[in-house]
């Protein structure tokens, strides 16, 4: 039961006090990445509520909502998903860590070795 | 190589007044947690490639000369797109961890108001004083991105701001402090019985409790002895209290007091005064006050121990101290970089320890290591967040 007089969802994203930083010029750039990350995380969400749907399905042929509500992986199920938590997380920041390992390679452009291999 | 995967949330001890997560919310701390690992484990060594790749060499050019503090190099870093990117991801992650941690708590708050009155209504050992003032360094602005800090309430009375802190801790470290993120604690009770077999303090004073994760594992090992847990917030001591009581600790006594003022207590009352991550969150002109009250209220042979995230010192890169210093300015940290620059040992001995009487020891958190595997203490440790802590500590001369 909630309290009818507070509206908890509005309120469970209440602004802390304290002036946010901007990461980047371009303040729409902010609401994007939030907006954005918000939805990865709502994708692993997703995934994982589905990783459970199949693992009652396997264990017992028919679930219901509250069998859903009621799970808790055991110590393999809970490596298995943490795994798989993890696949995600480096795929959709592959960007990420892609642009770190080519600051440390410090690869030339792509033309500079177009035009070596050409001349030689 | 076996990868590092944190525990689920599932593994989070549900005490009798801990919210209930619905399975996407706990999938949900899940996804945090992968993240926070990935951004801290996996990407944060980016920062360094950054700096040495072209941030630094780039200020060399334009100075003349190397940076000469950890504010040129947070300057200079934050004109660098990797790492402002870094920054934005991990500054989401904080909102959502309060969000996610507020969601599951207010859509529950008449269960856990109730809850928490059940083990509160009519007991002696929880005292609140409306009369106790917020000092300024907890409402200049919400510690931790927690909307409403510490002391918050969304309707008089409520336990919303302890149970959200205490919903959260494990998402964000990781798992890191243990099922009941008492990690802290667990660490303290057993460096003490290698320290001091025999020691039984029979007063002890925790000062800045919050929700007094690190003082119920305390009062657990010392049965005999008399808690004091003090905090200036009522919320986080409504819910404190209750969690101590939920968890069979019925010898510690929640106060709401600054430690500021300690007046109540006379000079040497305690056996053993206790800070936890706690010194950070206060102000330049109040931590002297507060380590001036703790000397004072601490008995001849007693233990004054304060536990924090290491020092910087002349020793420590200043690369390294930019990057501890990340929470102050994009966690809502104030204090967190002045406090982390000052010599607490000077500041102890100014207020009344012996300095031949202090020591330095590092603390690692205690916890169950078949469910919560180490974690990293090199360059990918989550700065501000890690389970290994420097204790300042002292035994007052008897």
């Amino acid at each position: 039961m909630t309290d009818p007089d507070i509206d908890w969802i509005a309120r469970a994203g209440a602004k802390p006090k304290g002036k946010r930083p901007d990461y980047f010029e371009d303040p729409a750039l902010d609401r994007m990445l939030s907006i954005l990350i918000a939805v990865v995380g709502e994708v692993s969400v997703l995934r994982e509520r589905l990783d459970t749907v199949e693992r009652l399905l396997d264990a017992r042929g028919t679930i219901s909502r509250a069998d859903i509500e009621a799970y808790e992986p055991d110590r393999d199920a809970a490596r298995e998903r943490g795994l798989m938590t993890r696949e995600y997380v480096h795929r959709v920041l592959r960007g990420l860590q892609q642009e770190m390992e080519g600051m440390a390679a410090e690869d030339p452009p792509i033309p500079d070795i177009v035009e070596a291999l050409t001349k030689n | 190589m076996k990868p590092d995967v944190p525990p689920p949330y599932s593994a989070v001890t549900r005490h009798a007044v801990f919210p209930t997560p619905r399975h996407d919310e706990a999938a949900r701390f899940n996804f945090l947690t992968a993240f926070n690992t990935y951004l801290s484990g996996t990407i944060g060594q980016g920062n360094r490639i950054a700096y040495e790749g072209r941030v630094l060499p780039a200020f060399r050019k334009t100075h003349g000369r190397e940076p000469r503090d950890r504010f040129e190099i947070r300057h200079a870093m934050n004109q660098d797109p990797w790492h402002r990117f870094w920054s934005a991801l991990k500054r989401n992650s904080m909102e959502m961890r309060q969000q996610n941690g507020r969601t599951m708590v207010l859509r529950q708050l008449d269960e856990l108001d109730a809850k928490a009155r059940q083990f509160n209504e009519g007991r002696t050992t929880l005292e609140l004083d409306p009369a106790i003032e917020q000092p300024r360094y907890q409402t200049a602005v919400d510690i931790h991105c927690m909307p409403g800090g510490y002391h918050g309430e969304e309707r008089p009375g409520d336990v919303s701001a302890g149970a959200n802190y205490d919903c959260g801790i494990f998402a964000t470290t990781a798992g890191g402090l243990g099922a009941l993120s008492d990690g802290g604690g667990q660490a303290l009770v057993q460096w003490l019985r290698r320290e001091r077999p025999d020691w039984a303090p029979r007063r002890i004073l925790d000062i800045g409790t919050t929700i007094g994760h690190n003082a119920v594992p305390i009062a657990l090992a010392f049965p005999d002895a008399e808690v004091i847990a003090i905090d200036t917030a009522a919320p986080v001591l409504r819910y404190g209290h209750a969690r101590a009581q939920a968890l069979g600790a019925r010898n510690i006594r929640f106060v709401q007091m600054s430690g500021e003022d300690l007046s109540r207590f006379p000079d040497g009352h305690f056996d053993w005064v206790q800070t936890t991550m706690f010194l950070h969150e206060l102000s330049g002109k109040a931590l002297p006050r507060v380590l001036g009250e703790a000397t004072r209220v601490l008995a001849p042979g007693g233990l004054i121990l304060h536990l924090e995230q290491p020092q910087y010192t002349d020793a420590m890169p200043l690369y390294e101290q930019f990057i501890r210093d990340w929470d102050a300015f994009n966690n809502n940290e104030p204090f967190w970089s002045a406090m982390h620059a000052l010599d607490l040992k000077r500041l102890m001995v100014e207020a009344g320890i012996p300095e031949e009487a202090l020591f330095v020891t590092g603390v690692k958190a205690v916890v169950d290591r078949e469910i919560f595997p180490e974690q990293a203490q090199d360059e990918r440790e989550d700065h501000g967040r890690a389970a290994v802590w420097n204790a300042y500590g002292a035994w007052k001369p008897a």
